[in-house]
């Protein structure tokens, strides 16, 4: 560094030196690291956005076999009323075949953890690049394994909502929710 | 390149030449556009980056105008577009010329980037000039992209939405970028704000990076369709008048062309799905995106795995970032490589198969189609293009551009 500019005779204690360099270099560098951080984090979700994280869901009205779609955190939430059959064919797959291995009960299971096999309460978005899964609706496609059908890249998710087939790598998420009785539910 | 006028310029003018003593750009442009020796031989193929340049500031002006009646807000940003489309005076002229505008930018882009592939011109020492190029290009696609989403209609949305859950692959901190992104869980207002932030800055970036490119490339000059260099006088003219009108002309040409689509087939190169308002909770049956992307987007659901498909489709422009090291061959243009000359038409072909895959759904034949695609793309820069520049037998350079001109013009 400095050394080499040392002239002949004089004393300059070259150490010393370089330590003021690196002290001032390295003051400079967290100086301008606390200076953008707000900048980042000015990005992330304002106040306001994480305060419409919690929605409550009244399910009465969802007969057995149907399912409704509730916007949370500007989402599509997925509360399907699973029939006998369908909650049977979820817990028979073995484990074996996942490819994000989740029993079926772990999947129906709210905060309390009580479980409720016949709610299964997801975030109705493809795990792979965000779409929103079809087979909520009567008459929607829902894959070969009566589950959710994703129409961009061919997902296809079973009666748990566990991903079966196509691009995607995760089952679809399940959010935090807590049946307040037994027929109110809240998410987030 | 050494200018062969040495002299600086005299100006009669007492004002200009005032300014020029105290802030030379009159020299300047004397020198850089006007005796700026050209290589005499370019065909129209060197047309293509006054063209886009031309293309970029439209597309400023267009923009700066159409920000004055643009409303950036989920509930309001759809039918503001609306309004510039059917109130606000001449604004359906000015939307029309900025959608297809940006079209016409990325078809002079990709003509650009095909005439430095075929003629070499990434090469020594040409390398950075190309790098600062791709750079253009990434900064143009990213624009384009914010662009997009901000007529909030379903494509706008989905599209988003498709795009930005790519960096979710990013394993461990891929959900939190994600968030940080959106600025929310989901794309909505606060995304949509700073989108329009970012399309705003963006193109007054690719100005500054542009700027780079032409400094860049007034060091050594363009290279030519032969591909040597230039050996004296002989082989050059000024650049103006020669390719002033050159370029004046196949601008002309190129603009009739924009102007035609921009006024009679306007939506032609656009989604139809875009004029419904874009809403959450409804995918719509087939996500596409604008067809400049559409390679990259074949590209990205090729690869049956999340975070392969988004590394291939990232590493498909990196990938051009090391094509001056990744062409070993020493002759620049393809006329005198006879091997490399077919192949590149090869690849051409190949994006357009791309193209073709990731316009359909990935079902059937377009997915092997598809991944036949993205194989070839990449075998193209990373196998052959280093074993073709060892194994290839080049035909003999001629000796200079005057030489071969006039050769060609005797015969």
């Amino acid at each position: 560094m400095a050394s080499s500019s040392i002239p002949a005779g004089g004393h300059v204690d070259p150490t010393r030196r370089d330590f003021l360099m690196v002290a001032t270099g390295a003051m400079g560098a967290i100086g301008t690291i606390a200076v953008a951080w707000p900048f980042i984090n000015n990005l992330n979700p304002a106040a306001d956005t994480l305060a419409l994280s919690t929605v409550e869901v009244n399910v009465a009205p969802v007969q057995v076999g149907q399912a409704i779609t509730v916007k949370w955190r500007g989402k599509p939430l997925f509360i399907r009323h699973r029939t006998p059959e369908e909650i049977k064919a979820a817990e028979a797959v073995p484990m074996s075949e996942l490819r994000d291995p989740q029993t079926d009960n772990s999947r129906v299971t709210d905060t309390a953890k009580k479980v409720r096999p016949e709610w299964l309460i997801m975030i109705g978005v493809c795990t792979h690049l965000g779409c929103v899964p079809l087979g909520n609706n009567p008459g929607d496609p829902k894959g070969e394994f009566g589950g959710w059908f994703c129409p961009c890249h061919g997902s296809m998710y079973d009666t748990s909502g566990r991903i079966r087939k196509g691009p995607a790598p995760l089952n679809l998420a399940i959010p935090g929710y807590l049946f307040t009785s037994d027929t109110l539910v809240r998410v987030g | 390149m050494a200018s062969s006028h040495g002299t600086p310029p005299v100006f009669n003018n007492k004002v200009i030449a005032w300014i020029d003593h105290r802030l030379p750009i009159f020299s300047y442009m004397e020198k850089e556009y006007h005796h700026f020796p050209t290589p005499r031989n370019f065909n129209y193929f060197w047309n293509f980056g006054a063209i886009a340049t031309v293309m970029l500031v439209l597309m400023i002006a267009t923009g700066i105008v159409l920000a004055t009646n643009y409303t950036p807000h989920t509930t309001m940003a759809f039918d503001s577009v609306e309004r510039i489309m059917r109130d606000v005076p001449s604004g359906w002229l000015i939307r029309y010329l900025h959608m297809t505008g940006a079209s016409f930018f990325f078809i002079a882009v990709y003509i650009h980037i095909f005439r430095g592939l075929y003629y070499g011109s990434y090469k020594s020492p040409r390398e950075l000039l190309w790098i600062l190029g791709v750079v253009i290009l990434l900064l143009m696609m990213a624009t384009a992209f914010m662009g997009y989403v901000l007529p909030w209609g379903q494509m706008s949305f989905w599209g988003a939405t498709v795009i930005t859950s790519l960096f979710t692959a990013i394993p461990v901190v891929g959900d939190s970028i994600t968030t940080w992104l959106w600025g929310g869980f989901a794309i909505d207002n606060p995304t949509l704000n700073r989108f329009y932030a970012l399309h705003y800055l963006l193109p007054f970036v690719i100005v500054g990076v542009v700027a780079l490119h032409v400094v860049a490339l007034h060091v050594h000059g363009s290279n030519n369709p032969l591909g040597i260099d230039v050996k004296g006088p002989q082989d050059t003219v000024p650049f103006h008048p020669y390719y002033t009108m050159k370029d004046g002309f196949g601008l002309m040409v190129f603009l009739i062309i924009y102007a035609g689509f921009a006024f009679f087939a306007p939506n032609y190169l656009g989604d139809p799905a875009n004029y419904i308002q874009a809403n959450p909770l409804a995918t719509p049956t087939h996500i596409v995106p604008e067809w400049y992307f559409l390679p990259f987007y074949a590209i990205l659901r090729a690869i049956p795995n999340k975070l392969g498909g988004v590394l291939a489709m990232f590493g498909s422009i990196a990938v051009l970032f090391v094509l001056p090291w990744l062409d070993t061959s020493r002759v620049r243009s393809a006329s005198f490589r006879p091997i490399y000359k077919w192949f590149v038409f090869v690849l051409v072909a190949d994006v357009f198969l791309l193209g073709v895959c990731g316009a359909n759904p990935p079902e059937g034949w377009y997915v092997p189609l598809a991944q036949i695609g993205t194989l070839y793309y990449f075998f193209h820069f990373l196998i052959l293009l280093p074993v073709l520049g060892k194994i290839e037998r080049p035909l003999p350079l001629p000796p200079s551009i005057a030489d071969a001109v006039l050769k060609k013009n005797a015969g």
